[in-house]
């Protein structure tokens, strides 16, 4: 029987976040270690707290300008230009949002006519392809490898595309897999964008936690400027994740009109959260310089002990996450995850979570105090030798 | 070099097996660097960061401002140095402001520190006053935050 209430055929047919089954279960079991999270473990710094809390003693707790305030437009637009040397007009190019998360959501939203493809390189973040899914566009999924590094190559991008292709998205340094992509290996995916008249969504949330060689901004790239949508935001690279702040960049035109769905979607980003994204870009760098050198001597401690567990892992170049191959376990992701976490308490996501090509690996974080992931790999250490020996049970 | 240091400075002794790892060395790379600090005098000693107000035994810090004559050729440093072979003086540094140098004396207790001051310390030669300030309660030190915070309430899983 339908009720009242009947969910719409699209949220029906949205597919479940992969991680929140996972979820459920972790939440379940007490003493877990967890490398299943995809935020900082670090608290916001405090000097970014205060400022807001200044503002809004001094009442800044308004709506601001649907595309954020323009001081903290100048301050992006500030940080692009000394970072990237890449231009944005602080005035109509830059719209702020609740996140990358929503920015993500607009730019598909504002892009893409019915029945438009989006290639989605994978494993990448659990919004992706549902983000296109719901605008009536199509996501089309394409396999990145680790013998590759996880890097989009120009060849396989060009495969994938057909005479509804409107766009692709890029995410480097990525989540689940860490990878990074080099001036050089990106340029190549300039060439094919500006040849096929592509526009490039770029999701550079991890542009800061880079370990490996310096980040290249896409838009930066030759000509890209003009195609790309460049996503970026604060919750990564100043551990500001519950603040939801991020913003989208690119030509006037397709900012205007993500702004006129934002406007009538969240109106503004939080003036509150604005106030302290401000003095994060003016003030933060050092606090956020901290942070990167933290996670880059946990990521070599999760690197090595990989290699002493005899866990085929490429090196990561940024985030703050590791995508292990597990496939010579002869479990699955999901197998070896669930098995992970009810034998030693270990909680690591299913790489199948960042999409089917996922299969074989698992994603763990390094975003986890220095302790807890020596405990981690002794633990893991523990399980594999278990596994060997042939002394676990496997859930069908 | 600089986060070599800031590791030692924070987490105290490390196995050079372990901060070779962390830093992206060798281990013999780490342990020459870590004879150089020792040698150079920039790696001092390892110590263990006390909260002693959470121990029974009672001990008191008292910030001494003291105002103290300059000598020719040598400044503040001979009344310095003559005032840091107290083993009472936890730490002594030479201060812009009002105050010459600050004195952290360490005591069982206040009349402790008092009888420190009115008996060793103003009377030294080259001290023209002093104004102590005792401590009550505190907060922070080291770098170290000493009250409860609430916990970060982080998801265990997410994307
Ligand atoms: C690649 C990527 N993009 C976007 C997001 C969401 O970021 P925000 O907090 O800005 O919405 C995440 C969060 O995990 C992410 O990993």
């Amino acid at each position: 029987m339908q009720t009242a209430l009947r969910p719409s055929r699209l949220a029906r047919e949205l597919p479940p976040n992969g991680i929140r089954e996972f979820f459920d279960l972790v939440q379940t079991r007490s003493e877990v270690i967890s490398l299943g999270v995809g935020e900082p473990d670090f608290a916001t710094p405090w000097r970014i707290c205060d400022a807001a809390i200044e503002g809004m003693r001094r009442g800044q707790t308004s709506y601001t300008s649907n595309y954020g305030t323009l001081e903290l437009r100048e301050a992006i637009a500030e940080d692009l230009e000394r970072r990237y040397a890449v231009s944005y007009d602080p005035g109509t190019e830059i719209l702020v949002t609740a996140g990358v998360s929503e920015a993500m959501d607009l730019a598909m939203r504002a892009l893409l006519d019915t029945g438009e493809e989006v290639i989605v390189p994978e494993p990448c973040y659990v919004s992706y392809r549902p983000c296109v899914d719901m605008t009536g566009g199509r996501s089309v999924g394409l396999e990145t490898r680790m013998e590759d590094r996880f890097i989009l190559l120009p060849e396989a991008l060009e495969a994938a595309l057909t005479p509804a292709t409107r766009a692709f998205t890029l995410c480097y340094p990525n989540n689940p897999t860490g990878a990074v992509m080099t001036r050089q290996e990106l340029l190549p995916l300039a060439e094919l964008a500006e040849k096929h008249d592509l526009v490039v969504i770029s999701d550079e949330i991890y542009a800061h936690l880079r370990y490996i060689g310096q980040h290249t901004c896409f838009a930066s790239l030759p000509g890209m400027r003009e195609r790309t949508i460049l996503l970026n935001g604060f919750s990564k690279a100043y551990a500001m994740t519950g603040w939801r702040l991020g913003y989208a960049c690119g030509p006037a035109e397709i900012i205007e009109a993500m702004m006129r769905i934002h406007s009538y979607t969240a109106l503004c980003a939080s003036s509150m959260a604005q106030t302290g994204a401000l003095e994060a870009l003016r003030h933060g760098e050092q606090d956020m310089q901290e942070m990167v050198a933290q996670y880059d001597q946990r990521r070599r401690l999760l690197l090595q002990g990989y290699r002493e567990l005899g866990l085929p892992c490429f090196d990561p170049g940024g985030a703050f996450y590791t995508f292990p191959s597990i496939a010579h376990t002869g479990l699955t992701s999901a197998q070896f995850a669930k098995a992970l976490l009810f034998e030693e308490n270990v909680a690591a996501v299913p790489g199948t979570a960042f999409g089917p090509c996922g299969e074989g690996h698992i994603r763990a974080t390094y975003a986890t105090h220095m302790d807890l992931l020596k405990e981690a790999l002794e633990r893991l250490g523990r399980f594999l030798e278990k596994l060997q020996a042939g002394q676990i049970k496997l859930e069908a | 070099m600089r986060e070599l240091l800031r590791i030692l400075e924070t987490e105290g002794p490390v196995d050079s097996q372990e901060l070779a790892v962390r830093l992206g060395q060798s281990v013999a790379e780490v342990e020459a660097a870590l004879a150089d600090l020792r040698e150079q005098g920039v790696l001092l000693r390892y110590s263990a960061l006390v909260n002693w107000e959470k121990v029974e035994e009672e001990k008191v810090y008292a910030f001494i401002n003291v105002s103290a004559t300059p000598e020719h050729g040598c400044g503040f440093d001979k009344v310095a140095e003559y005032l840091s072979q107290f083993a009472e003086v936890h730490s002594l540094y030479l201060m812009s402001g009002q105050a010459d140098l600050c004195v952290v004396v360490e005591g069982r207790d206040f009349r402790d520190i008092a009888r420190f001051v009115a008996e060793k310390l103003a009377p030294t030669p080259g001290v023209r006053s002093t104004s102590t300030s005792f401590v009550l309660k505190t907060y922070k030190m080291e770098g170290e935050k000493l009250f409860g915070e609430a916990k970060n309430g982080r998801l265990a899983v997410s994307p």
